[in-house]
């Protein structure tokens, strides 16, 4: 049914027809509303489920953990500060190969101290193994959390997802979004089956330590269910298509790339007004396109391939840096598509940094940027009074 | 009678530890599940791809059973059989009192029924005998060594029964791997009890507290019975049992036992204030029969 809803509460919605069964949180801003509306639904009997309260973010993802565990769904959400102190409990979910989901609100990082967007927080968590879905608007938002569960619990994957939103731009951003009903989620997403749980009609020791022996073999176990993952999550995608007549998800999506020689590559929010922009570009008979990056974890590196091998210029932007290098998408993209294709410049640029607005006029000044020299880490939108300036 | 805490781990010999460890899960019996922090325990007894337990096991962190074992308890609960079956959390002292406190604190504070039980041994034993909040006065550790200026440890233990016992908590209560009918009885009383329970096991490290492996139970009565480690019970906030003292014996006898006090024992002033700790205990619990 369509319904004119806050991301959060779309998101809050779509949890509750998963049916998880515990369900445990932080508040950081902004990631409250999707907990406080999953919260509310507990409490008014809509889904049965332990809805538990916790003293830290860290405290969070070990107690989901833990329920994930003993064989029950279960679900967590946070953002920014909250997402660093859960990290140590990030890697251990899927070292320890648990399937959960749970929501990023995509917030900065201090120093200094903001509230706002930007994708610097899971961007963090790139090598801890959890698979990364990246969502442009409400709709993917709220879809790619059901999605996310049947990845999660493919049994050749069993990794835990995170469903990335931009903080504030969609998790207090109201928009129209079709949320499906249960019966066609049921139909989408079995019920949670775990081989391995603690059960004490089969008492299993899980998380044991392993010595060099067998240490490399566990990590490597974790790279080749990402690979599954590459092959798996487009199929999950193609069905969701079937019962929900919605085509959402996947690896990567193309706009205007059929005859396109430059493209902008981006994932998030920002996706939707590149969009607007190169309508515009195109309008004034620019060749411009633009790639959507999906899943970021695993890196579909033969989808971006297939997508940009004809393209001449590509422009990366990003709401993150690895300080000292470079924005870690473009250094992804630039290392998987380099010396392979017809691309002869990969220009990176950094944006939208701690909630700067990103404008149509932002996007063009990188359009026209990328006609330039090649850059590796170009902000867009710096004040020049502080350029410079430590 | 088969235990649940199989022999063959690797723990050292006269480990308190792994005694209290399974006369605990032998008393909780097979319907128990256990989330354990990492530590001694964790790594002496579940080396991949070996585990001792008999009952189902987990291990996360450092600093997290309280929270991973609130997870169990929730998903039982969830599951509609959490009237059946025990969850214990359980840790050494770092990972109870400092590192693993905060995580501790919420479990009690959100009233989950589990049973958490610390093993004391009083030093970071695991990572090679460093200075925990619960390391006893005066203890000699590698970050806490006696020098030209220092004579070990400067502050007294992290008072963790009180800590727990200010969360109203409906039992709490120390004891000693020297007592195993005493681990047994508090364990048993514990679990007959809903909601969340704190028990903490004084464990002799031989390696850590440097001492022959032969002597960890007699060291363990020791400490009990000069009253630097008293036997108490805690239900909600009011002490309502001790173990009582014949005639306590002095502490200079306990302290001469390990090696870890040996800069002071030849140190009148130091021991005569280490005796008051333990006259203070006695005081404080009322110790004496």
């Amino acid at each position: 049914m369509k319904q004119f809803i806050e991301g959060s509460q779309a998101v809050a919605q779509v949890v509750k027809l998963c049916r998880p069964g515990v369900i445990s949180a932080y508040p950081i801003t902004p990631q409250t509303h999707i907990v406080e509306g999953l919260a509310k639904i507990v409490a008014n009997g809509e889904l049965k489920a332990e809805f538990v309260n916790v003293e830290s973010e860290h405290s969070a993802a070990s107690l989901v953990l833990g329920s994930v565990a003993s064989g029950v769904r279960s679900f967590t959400a946070t953002s920014s500060q909250g997402f660093l102190l859960m990290i140590e409990v990030l890697f251990n979910i899927a070292g320890m190969r648990l399937p959960l989901v749970m929501t990023c609100a995509n917030r900065a990082i201090s120093a200094p101290l903001s509230i706002w967007n930007d994708q610097q927080d899971s961007m963090t968590a790139r090598d801890s193994g959890w698979i990364q879905l990246y969502a442009e608007n409400n709709q993917e938002a709220a879809d790619l959390h059901i999605q996310a569960y049947r990845i999660s619990e493919d049994k050749d994957i069993s990794l835990p997802v995170m469903v990335c939103m931009d903080g504030f731009i969609l998790t207090h951003g109201a928009e129209v979004v079709d949320l499906p009903d249960q019966s066609e989620v049921d139909k989408f997403l079995p019920p949670f089956k775990l081989e391995n749980k603690l059960d004490v009609e089969d008492p299993k020791t899980l998380g044991a330590f392993a010595d060099p022996s067998y240490y490399t073999e566990a990590r490597y176990g974790i790279q080749v269910a990402n690979s599954n993952a590459l092959e798996i999550i487009p199929k999950v995608s193609d069905e969701f298509k079937k019962i929900f007549g919605r085509a959402t998800g996947g690896l990567v999506e193309g706009y205007k790339l059929e005859d396109a020689e430059q493209v902008i590559v981006a994932m998030g929010s920002i996706v939707g007004t590149i969009k607007e922009t190169v309508d515009e570009l195109r309008a004034e008979g620019k060749k411009v396109g633009v790639l959507k990056i999906i899943t970021y974890r695993p890196f579909p590196v033969d989808a971006i391939y297939e997508a940009l091998k004809d393209v001449r210029e590509v422009a990366v932007l990003e709401k993150a840096v690895s300080m000292g290098y470079a924005g870690p998408l473009y250094a992804d993209l630039k290392s998987a598509i380099s010396c392979k294709s017809k691309i002869n410049k990969i220009s990176g640029f950094v944006i939208g940094l701690g909630g700067r607005d990103i404008t149509k006029d932002s996007i063009r000044q990188v359009y026209s940027l990328l006609s330039g020299e090649e850059v590796r880490c170009e902000f867009i939108g710096l004040d020049p009074s502080f350029e410079g300036n430590g | 009678m088969a235990t649940l805490f199989s022999p063959g781990h690797t723990a050292c010999a006269g480990c308190g530890q792994a005694i209290a460890a399974r006369l605990v899960v032998d008393t909780a019996g097979p319907n128990t599940i256990i989330a354990n922090n990492t530590g001694c325990l964790e790594v002496f007894s579940t080396k991949y791809p070996e585990s001792s337990w008999g009952v189902p096991w987990i291990h996360s962190l450092f600093e997290n059973a309280a929270a991973v074992a609130s997870g169990v308890e929730a998903a039982l609960k969830y599951l509609g059989k959490k009237e059946n079956i025990n969850v214990i959390a359980q840790a050494g002292d770092g990972g109870t009192g400092d590192i693993g406190l905060q995580a501790l604190s919420g479990m009690w504070e959100r009233g989950h029924d589990i049973l958490y039980v610390c093993y004391d041994n009083e030093a970071y034993m695991n990572t090679g005998i460093q200075r925990s909040g619960l390391t006893p006065y005066e203890s000699n550790t590698t970050t806490s060594p006696p020098g030209k200026v220092s004579l070990g440890n400067t502050r007294p233990k992290k008072p963790m029964p009180e800590i727990a016992a200010a969360h109203n908590l409906a039992y709490v209560a120390t004891s000693s791997a020297g007592f195993p009918r005493d681990v047994q009885k508090k364990v048993k009383k514990a679990l007959s009890i809903k909601g969340p329970k704190y028990l903490q096991i004084h464990v002799p490290c031989p390696l850590g507290w440097r001492h022959i492996p032969g002597a960890t139970l007699d060291i363990a009565k020791l400490a009990v019975d000069c009253g630097l480690y008293p036997l108490i019970e805690y239900e909600f906030g009011k002490l309502t049992q001790v173990r009582k003292i014949v005639k306590p014996k002095p502490v200079e006898e306990y302290l001469k036992s390990q090696g870890r006090f040996k800069h002071i024992v030849n140190l009148p002033e130091e021991i005569k204030v280490i005796q008051e700790i333990a006259n203070n205990n006695i005081e404080k619990y009322g110790l004496i029969k």
